[in-house]
């Protein structure tokens, strides 16, 4: 049928084009990447590991294995049990809370109306600006004297002067003010979370949903939200993740006060670990971080791989 | 220009064979068209011989040269992608010069011959556009010259026509035949379309599940098919396939005819029940039931323009209908060609 | 008639009533700031006066002490410098990094790309111990170039992720024509893939610029002299005189902070969604 004359093959060809390879020149594209991830952050890693197993401290950095005796001893210590409880409560409570007001911004600002670009401009500060400098401005509407809260309460005569309540001074209070700044910051994250999703779901899917008679917020809770978990368990490992591990908002507000109340684990490790110079303890106390988060991702990517239409 | 040969091409993604070895012989300057429907694995044929996917075993050879691990600039190999690939950054000019540009071609040669290809498919005067204020025409040109411009050893095709709306595919399949004419290049074009392949190619390679069902040229494929399959998917609408002693019977629906319009040759009768009629225009489809088979089978009569307004075909009656022997096809058990039983 | 205008009309301010809240919610602190900032300070701290808006004229005097007691301009450049050097580490090992994990099809890619994510997520707060440690070994302690060296550890797997979502998008077609066409598959890269992935670039660019100043825990670990502070830090801890808060001085050098970053956000956040969205969703 068809004649081809003696077939010829290169040899040299092999290497000549050893670049034009797409595993080889995959690895050579991801490789400084990769190298400077494990190397500051893979090997720092294991340093902190090795750190809550020995007896190291600015002052006498020794290296002796001590196995579990600084787990031991942070345990023992009601200081650190104490941050441990506040770390959970103030994570729980400001997701919760982030999540909702999450919810229902989203739901505003899907609507068209006439100046819905500035407003969301404005809904988005609390999530764009520096932490840091977000959270002053919150220390000074909290602060025990000039409270702008406070005044408008005395204002509107639902306090008196005497009683005006010391946002950061007092542990229950402390503790709910740290957790309204962190959802505050945390909402508008999960506004633009749910605004993706919501708008990911397929026009027609809802029309469906319409046409089947399903009114308001049948469509919202039977059609909706189950399509959009996958984007909202991402957001909240995110969320989850960065609150749980924080001490911005603790350092500037309350430095763990009072009495420890808003001790986070986060804040303990610095004030041990750095402040103090105990770093072997310090690390103890920033791994106890390690099996929480490890927990929620593994827990949050196998709700996604589930759920992956 | 060369020609191209593939041995025993196999490949597979995960342990599934997408293709399951293909060994097919296109000479210089054929226009070979793989047919076949999605997922039959047409593409990652087309894109193994380009360089773009790399074979799990077989091997490729262009102008009598074995190129399996040549990139697919080192192959001489032209492509021409669904959606064209023009490049959006650049003008019209440029994508044209791009290949050479690649190949380090000095740059009064790089002018003389984007001046020849643009010429050669009158899009000189387009040079300084960018791909997004052409037309689906002209874009098409473009690519065609940006492929041409490198005089390439093989022209690979991956079903270029099917972004485009009925009214566009007949000129643009045109347009396309006839530069390969004008042009000689050896070309593979890859399409699930029955009526370019028939229309387009020199030679038709049938695809399906990764491998060749038949290679031949159109009225071969479609005349003297090799298999069920090979019948099925060629010519609409699809030839009736009736199973008898142990085997199958195929005939056209443009064979099967009332019998009084089948004079001279022997012919085989059957009862046919009339169900349905649609008026084409040009023609008229009848589908029904046959006696003595099976009774939920549709089978389908094509009418020429002569009768297609003839009233006395009405649902519910039964007519004698006949097709020519030479037009009966024999089906062994397994669905190959075999000889009359 | 009059029954539905008026379920009507409960709907709309219901809703009109949202929009405020969450506005108010959001805005309010920032208006404090920026009240904060223009208010003299006998205005500022007396518990008398009506805190919401200017009782005494309203003055630049906290600017003006920002701009000449303080250090407040070194920190302004420090982070400049830090964002510009940190932004170019990034691009030039993220960029590459991304194209490969998007192109790259099967388990390994898979797997590769999740691994960046999740070293996204390693807190800071575990690894500032060790890091200290190896910063000082660098010689880099109590410097800004400590944070040169540190901020890539999480800008790199961000700007990877960012940038993995946007490569996705792109169809191959045009990589393809172009390695058909003769060009090396890096080739490819550099004259098809980044020309064509601009907006995208620069989106990272933005967003990396800004993971840079809102950092806050490495600078508060790594540096502690003044003059080496980056703005955030800076505002945050050093107008502090004993027990004394400059808060009409703090919240002005907030505001100057935070503008930037907040106009940034705003024209970048809908190509930053089509990002996480394209790779994160299907």
């Amino acid at each position: 049928m068809v004649t081809i004359g003696e077939s010829v093959v290169r040899p040299a060809s092999r290497l000549r084009f050893i670049l034009d390879r797409r595993d080889v020149l995959g690895s050579f594209l991801v490789a400084p990447a990769i190298l400077y991830v494990l190397l500051l952050v893979g090997v720092p890693f294991l340093m902190a590991l090795y750190y809550s197993v020995s007896a190291y401290t600015i002052y006498d950095p020794s290296w002796s294995f001590v196995g579990l005796d600084n787990f031991e001893d942070i345990i023992d210590d009601p200081v650190f049990r104490q941050t441990l409880y506040n770390t959970f409560i103030f994570t729980f409570g400001s997701q919760i809370l982030g999540l909702i007001l999450g919810k229902f911004g989203a739901l505003v600002l899907l609507r068209r109306f006439p100046g819905r670009g500035f407003v969301r401009a404005m809904i988005i500060l609390p999530w764009a600006v520096p932490i840091a400098l977000a959270t002053v401005a919150w220390q000074w509407m909290f602060d025990s004297l000039y409270s702008v809260i406070n005044w408008t309460l005395i204002a509107l005569d639902i306090v008196d002067r005497s009683e005006a309540p010391n946002w950061l001074g007092t542990p229950s209070l402390a503790m709910l003010s740290v957790i309204v700044v962190n959802a505050w910051r945390f909402f508008p994250f999960a506004i633009v979370i749910f605004l993706a999703g919501i708008t990911a779901v397929p026009q027609d899917v809802l029309d469906a949903a319409t046409v089947d008679g399903a009114g308001f917020w049948r469509r919202n809770y039977q059609i909706i939200v189950p399509m959009i978990l996958p984007i909202v368990a991402i957001g909240l490992v995110f969320g989850i993740v960065f609150t749980f591990t924080d001490l911005s908002i603790v350092f500037l507000m309350t430095m763990g006060g009072p009495v420890g109340a808003t001790s986070v684990l986060g804040f303990q490790g610095f004030q041990t670990g750095i402040v103090s110079g105990d770093v072997s303890h310090g690390a103890a106390i920033s791994l106890f971080m390690v099996p929480v988060l490890l927990v929620v991702v593994v827990a949050m990517l196998r709700f996604i791989r589930r759920r992956e239409i | 220009m060369a020609a191209v040969l593939t041995r025993d091409i196999v490949k597979k993604f995960a342990d599934v064979p997408a293709v399951n070895g293909i060994s097919l012989g296109v000479p210089d300057g054929e226009f070979m068209v793989l047919l076949g429907p999605s997922g039959c694995g047409k593409t990652t044929f087309l894109r193994i011989i380009c360089g773009l996917e790399k074979q799990t075993s077989g091997e490729v050879l262009i102008g009598g040269e074995v190129v399996n691990d040549m990139p697919p600039r080192a192959r001489g190999v032209a492509m021409m992608f669904q959606s064209y690939g023009l490049y959006p950054h650049f003008t019209v000019r440029n994508n044209i010069a791009f290949p050479l540009r690649t190949q380090k071609v000095a740059r009064a040669e790089i002018g003389r011959k984007v001046e020849w290809a643009s010429q050669l498919l009158g899009i000189a005067h387009l040079l300084e556009r960018r791909p997004r204020q052409l037309s689906g025409g002209e874009r098409q040109r473009v690519a065609l010259a940006r492929a041409l411009v490198r005089e390439p050893t093989a022209l690979l095709l991956d079903e270029p026509l099917s972004n485009l709306d009925a009214k566009l595919r007949a000129s643009a399949r045109l347009e396309i035949k006839q530069f390969q004419q004008r042009v000689g290049v050896t070309t593979i074009y890859v399409t699930h379309d029955q009526v370019e392949a028939m229309g387009m190619g020199d030679r038709i390679a049938v695809i399906d599940r990764g491998i060749v069902r038949q290679v031949g040229t159109p009225s071969e494929i479609y005349d003297d098919p090799a298999d069920r399959f090979v019948a099925t998917f060629v010519g609409t609408p699809p030839m009736n396939i009736v199973a008898r002693n142990g085997g199958y019977l195929g005939f056209r629906p443009e064979n099967f005819l009332p019998r009084d319009m089948i004079n001279g040759e022997a012919s085989t009768e059957f009862q046919f029940r009339v169900d349905r009629s649609e008026y084409l225009g040009s023609e008229r489809i009848v589908y029904g039931a046959i006696e003595g088979f099976d009774p939920d089978q549709v089978i389908t009569a094509k009418l020429p323009p002569a009768h297609v307004a003839d009233e006395w075909i009405r649902p519910g009656e039964w007519h004698a209908f006949a097709v020519r022997n030479s037009a009966l096809r024999n089906f062994d058990k397994d669905g190959k060609r075999s000889s009359r039983l | 008639m009059k029954r539905v205008s008026a379920v009507k009309v409960l709907q709309e301010t219901s809703f009109y009533g949202a929009v405020a809240f969450f506005f108010v919610l959001a805005a309010f602190p920032f208006y404090w700031m920026l009240i904060t900032s223009f208010k003299a300070n006998a205005d500022l701290y007396s518990v008398t006066h009506v805190p919401f808006w200017f009782n005494d004229p309203p003055t630049l005097e906290h600017f003006r002490y920002l701009f000449e007691k303080t250090l407040f301009a070194t920190w302004l450049l420090n982070s400049l410098i830090i964002g510009l050097c940190v932004t170019a580490i990034t691009l030039v090992t993220a960029l590459p990094a991304a194209y490969s994990l998007a192109r790259m099809t099967g388990r390994n890619g898979e797997a590769l790309g999740i691994g960046i994510f999740l070293t996204y997520l390693v807190p800071p707060t575990l690894l500032f111990l060790p890091l200290s440690r190896v910063v000082a070994e660098l010689g880099l302690q109590n410097s800004m170039w400590s944070l040169v060296v540190v901020y890539p550890t999480f800008t790199i797997p961000f700007c990877t992720w960012l940038m993995m979502g946007f490569f996705k998008a792109m169809p191959p077609e045009i990589e393809e024509a172009a390695i058909v066409d003769g060009c090396s598959l890096f080739g490819a890269f550099v004259k098809m893939a980044i020309p064509l992935s601009l907006p995208g670039i620069l989106t990272v660019v933005i967003f990396t610029f800004t993971l840079t100043l809102q950092e806050f825990v490495y600078a508060l670990t790594f540096v502690s002299s003044t003059a080496e502070k980056p703005i955030t830090l800076g505002v945050a801890t050093d107008l502090i005189r004993g027990d004394i808060f400059f808060w009409g001085e703090i919240m002005a050098g907030a505001l100057i902070a935070s503008i930037p970053v907040a106009i940034a956000y705003n024209l970048f956040l809908d190509r930053f969604i089509a990002g996480i969205t394209g790779g994160a969703v299907k």
